[in-house]
């Protein structure tokens, strides 16, 4: 990660080749109940259960739309920096799927609820926008289960119906890298809001990659192929990495690529093209007619602006000026609302640096370790403060706060009454720390003669025994200094 | 066979209200005339235990403070009915048993009515004779070789031969109003967005409206204010209170502004429609109305842009029947999409075909801004005819349609014409406006013939009232022989 | 717009619907006609007409974020012609 430098390219055998990306990225709305129906959105019930004869379109059902999809998606505009259409028409798509009950989705086509926005990637080259094209509300299919039975297939409608932001990017995206900071900064942005969970296992979050490559250069975009419905970041990088390899291959033996839909295939590493959509790309839009364009006034949009918490680019920036934190540290330090919650009331009550150093250190890495949410950490905020502050005042040393972490994270005691009970503050007393160091230098006379006559490396060998004789407890840097004084006289 | 039958809704309200009859009794006299009358093929589906039970209960503890205190009711087969079959006239529903009551009829029953039977249709109410329903032709009353008109021909007939008392139907281009005046009865389609759309089989979303098939005006109001409603599951359905048609049903229209649009006087149209429609004239004129002439210049486009916007909405209204959910499926084909391309093949007939295939083509890539956004500019145009001219007058009248019943078979094989007897009701619908029509007089072969009145947006008091100071004063008497008993 | 038996092949693949190829001639007589009529449309210059996008002046009403549906599986698979106990049952897809 430390290229300062992009350097995304493929060789190919005669030329060099940049890869443009765009991605549509759907997540799902988090609402209660379903875009057009009352039943629940929950994730792993009971196949059809969350069905209404609304979701499973039975004769003469109509759709009316959740207020709160609509807030949803306004939220999410306004965190993209995107404008919000005070106009909107909700549209048929029209194809034939086992898992579409309706035989067509309820989109936006022409007229989306958002419309151009963008967003602010930091990579190790510098920050990069990226172009947001639009926003727009749908509904979720169903799900075909294909694994159940060797010749039918079965239909679950549960997701059928739940609402879907499509956010459509500009392509400009250049690298698998960009795609993982931009997957990741749209997932943090919507967290934030509290407008979609993000959750890529449960599929609340999931994308089509368009992907086209061209000769470094070159100005003119190159013919891309959509890869439908990555799940996860991995996938999408490794799509996207094969995907471009198949084009430039093509392209060298003189081969044109064609414009279709392929699959990744998680199996086997590789894209695939999807034959069975090849006549389905007529959809025939058309606005729905159970449904009346969307009018969304100006009020609304100014009072949900209001509402909306400080977004990561805020936060960073506050991050960086308010607590002295670089642009690094400030940046891992928002990824996450609760991990910016945490380090704020951790630095309202400790040295704000220290803070940072040591939650990204230690305690990020016991989190990863446990598999933990730092919401879920066993050591409260309050906790942590006072053990920074222990380090900053030199009631500790950096090598006991790192017991004292283990008992708190074991026992869940603040940090006091661990170093109380366990006799862990630092030994700090000059005259008590000199009465250590001269039996040290008593005991080992040899030593200090061959110091004295120029090897000096001897040094580390006095303080790992001032060290051993203090239970680790010595003031590491009075250590030094009174060693040094001793050592010359 | 018993005349109460023959009596009009109001009538036989006013007899159950005065204990004269009871409902059970009422619905065995019904139920006796439908058994009789098979001939017609009205009926698709009867549900007369059901009907029963419910005349039992209602005459145990009759509420009278309802509009159709105990009054056995058919409806259209449309109409999804909670534990009986809905079929929409289709091969494809031959089976279907909703779990659920549509809005429309839900009112209906808490108002007092009880389910008699559903009533035969063209297939999703695709045609204007009643002679695309999977479940075979209906016959008009009026004479047996005619059709009723369609899509609600069911409807129609079974009302004229006296096999309900009253009942309701869906008008998307006509179809409401079209075999009301084939079959000599009163036909009101309302404002879009009056009666809701939630439970009723599709069509075309925005053309469909539901409303009542009556055998008098004043039915006609006390059906439309039991059917009406704002219901918050549909969203186009029109937020307001409820309106009481019947009590303020009046015949002094005097001052009353009456449009005659010229463009209505169409080529070929038979002269006794002209006649009936300067019938139609004098008459209000010696009520007091202002007789003014008018011109709607996009009228002969309504036509052509209702046959993009109906079948475009139907392509993909009827997407659904997959033989996945519900209804048919094909037995034959080895994947998914065999079952589904065999599925639709068998399961729809060929009108209904035909319109899937023309919504399809006209929406399909390439051709959508010439065929579907052309139609829905064309259909602004119209729309904007009405407005304009209804500043200066407050009703329209012009004829139903543009001949009387006509012979089966006689269009089948020609879908133009076909299509060109809903040319007078067509433009309502795009328009959304709300009319009705009440016959007027008789053709030299004896067969029935209705004026239409156009309504400003939900004015349908206003129309009704001129409809029925017109009834009153027309003098109007269906000849119908009971020739099939 | 003259509609022959391609045109039928390929609109009657998309609203998947199987034509016989003696059925096609006749649809393609009866669309043929049925477009010529439909075509009169084109005598009107409507460059400067908006298309109507609802025939109600409302807005679009919204309903409030709460569960009360679902948990009617019978209910919803009562009338399918292929299910099992929790699932719709269709003809394997082939991808």
């Amino acid at each position: 990660m430390s290229k300062d430098k992009f350097d995304y390219f493929i060789k190919g055998e005669k030329n060099n080749y940049e890869v443009i990306i765009g991605l549509e990225v759907h997540a799902q709305v988090s609402s209660n109940s379903k875009l057009f129906s009352g039943s629940a959105t929950k994730f792993g019930a009971e196949p059809n259960s969350q069905v209404s004869l609304i979701d499973s379109a039975f004769p003469g059902m109509l759709p009316v739309i959740n207020k709160e999809c609509i807030n949803q998606a306004i939220r999410t505009g306004l965190g993209l920096n995107a404008k919000i259409n005070n106009n909107s028409v909700f549209d048929r798509k029209n194809y034939f799927y086992a898992d579409l009950p309706q035989g067509y989705q309820i989109s936006q086509y022409k007229n989306p609820i958002v419309g151009e926005g963008k967003v602010l990637l930091d990579m190790p080259y510098g920050s990069k926008e990226i172009g947001i094209e639009r926003l727009h509300l749908e509904q979720d299919a169903g799900k075909s289960i294909h694994d159940m039975d060797p010749s039918n297939t079965y239909v679950d409608l549960n997701r059928s119906g739940i609402a879907l932001m499509e956010i459509v990017s500009k392509p400009d995206l250049r690298s698998p890298e960009e795609v993982n900071a931009y997957i990741k900064k749209l997932r943090t942005i919507m967290r934030y809001l509290g407008t979609c969970d993000g959750n890529m296992q449960e599929g609340s979050l999931r994308a089509d990659v368009n992907v086209s490559v061209r000769q470094v250069g070159d100005k003119n975009f190159g013919t891309r192929c959509e890869i439908k419905n990555v799940n996860s970041i991995k996938f999408m990088q490794m799509a996207i990495e094969y995907e471009a390899n198949r084009q430039v291959e093509l392209l060298d033996e003189g081969k044109k690529i064609e414009q279709e839909t392929r699959l990744f295939d998680t199996k086997k590493n590789e894209t695939r093209s999807m034959r069975s959509k090849e006549d389905a790309h007529d959809y025939r839009y058309f606005p729905d007619p159970d449904l009346l364009p969307l009018k969304i006034e100006q009020k609304l949009i100014d009072d949900l602006k209001k509402t909306l918490p400080e977004l990561p680019d805020n936060k960073k920036e506050r991050f960086m000026k308010d607590y002295g934190l670089n642009s690094y540290e400030a940046n891992v330090l928002v990824s996450e609302k609760e991990i910016s919650n945490y380090y704020e009331e951790v630095a309202k009550l400790s040295d704000k640096k220290l803070a940072a150093t040591w939650m990204m250190g230690d305690l990020f890495a016991m989190l990863n370790d446990k598999g933990l949410n730092i919401s879920k950490s066993p050591i409260t905020a309050k906790n942590f403060a006072e053990l920074v502050q222990s380090i900053k005042s030199g009631e500790i040393s950096g090598r006991i706060a790192k017991e004292v972490f283990e008992l708190m994270v074991e026992s869940g005691d603040n940090a006091k009454k661990i170093i109380e009970s366990k006799g862990m503050k630092q030994q700090s007393d000059p005259k008590e720390l000199e009465k250590i160091i001269n039996e040290i230098l008593t005991k080992n006379k040899d030593k200090v003669d061959q110091y004295k006559s120029g090897k000096e490396k001897l040094f580390g060998f006095f303080v790992g025994q001032v060290m051993k004789q203090s239970g680790g407890k010595a003031n590491p840097q009075l250590t030094n200094d009174i060693l040094k004084k001793l050592l010359k006289g | 066979m018993s005349e109460i039958v023959k009596k009009n809704l109001s009538e036989i309200i006013d007899l159950i209200k005065k204990k004269e009859i009871k409902s059970e009794e009422l619905a065995n006299l019904y139920i006796d005339k439908v058994n009789k009358s098979k001939k017609l093929n009205s009926y698709i589906t009867t549900c007369f235990e059901h009907t029963i039970q419910k005349s039992k209960e209602f005459d145990k503890k009759p509420n009278l403070n309802t509009l159709l205190p105990g009054v056995p009711l058919a409806v259209k087969d449309l109409f999804c009915t909670n534990g009986f079959k809905t079929t929409a006239g289709s091969k494809m529903l031959e089976n279907f048993i909703p779990q659920y009551e549509s809005t429309v009829t839900e009112n209906l029953w808490k108002e007092g009515a009880i389910l008699l039977g559903k009533l035969n249709c063209d297939e999703y109410a695709m045609g204007s004779s009643n002679e695309t329903s999977y479940f075979g032709n209906v016959i008009n009353p009026i004479a047996k070789d005619t059709v009723p008109g369609g899509s609600s021909g069911g409807s129609a007939s079974a009302l004229a031969a006296d096999l309900t008392p009253a009942t309701i139907g869906t008008d998307t281009g006509g179809s409401i109003r079209q075999p009301a005046s084939f079959t000599g009865t009163v036909g009101l389609k309302p404002t879009y967005g009056l009666c809701s759309r939630w439970g009723i089989v599709a069509f075309a979303s925005s053309l469909d409206q539901a409303g009542p098939m009556t055998k008098s005006v004043k039915d006609c109001s006390i059906m439309l204010e039991a059917m009406a409603g704002f219901d918050k599951k549909d969203s186009t359905s029109i937020e307001k209170k409820k309106e009481n048609y019947s009590k303020n049903l009046k015949t002094d229209i005097k001052g009353l502004k009456i449009g005659i649009p010229k463009e209505y006087r169409v080529e070929n149209m038979p002269k006794e429609i002209d006649e009936l429609w300067n019938k139609g004239k004098s008459i209000l004129k010696d009520l007091g109305a202002d007789i003014i002439d008018i011109s709607l210049p996009h009228t002969k486009y309504a036509l052509p842009t209702y046959y993009i916007v109906a079948p475009a909405e139907a392509s993909s209204n009827l997407a659904r029947y997959d033989g996945v959910k519900y209804g048919y499926r094909s037995s034959k084909g080895n994947d998914l999409i065999e079952m589904y391309e065999n599925t639709r093949s068998e399961g729809f007939g060929d009108e209904v075909k035909r319109r899937i295939l023309i919504g399809t083509y006209v929406l399909s890539s390439g051709y959508y801004d010439a065929y579907y956004l052309k139609a829905q500019k064309v259909r602004q145009l119209i729309k904007k005819d009405f407005d304009e001219n209804f500043g200066k007058v407050d009703a329209i009248l012009t004829p139903s349609t543009p001949s009387s019943a006509f012979k089966i078979g006689e269009k089948t094989n020609d879908p133009i014409s076909m299509y060109l007897n809903d040319i007078f009701t067509v433009p309502v619908n795009l328009a959304g406006l709300p009319a009705i029509s009440v016959p007027a007089g008789l053709d030299k072969k004896g067969y029935p013939l209705g004026l239409q009145l156009i309504g400003k947006t939900l004015d349908e008091q206003n129309i009704l009232n001129v409809a029925y100071a017109f009834e009153k004063n027309c003098n109007f008497k269906n000849e119908i022989k009971n020739w099939w008993l | 717009m003259s509609i022959d038996k391609d045109k039928i092949k390929h609109i009657s693949k998309l609203a998947r619907i199987s034509i016989d190829s003696k059925k096609s001639n006749s649809l393609a007589k009866d669309l043929t006609s049925i477009f010529k009529f439909i075509e009169q449309l084109n005598e009107l210059n409507t460059d400067k007409v908006e298309p109507l996008s609802s025939i109600l002046n409302t807005p679009l009403r919204s309903r409030e974020d709460q569960i009360n549906d679902g948990k009617i599986r019978n209910k919803i698979l009562e009338n399918s012609p292929k299910k099992n106990e929790e699932f719709f049952v269709v003809p394997k897809v082939i991808e």
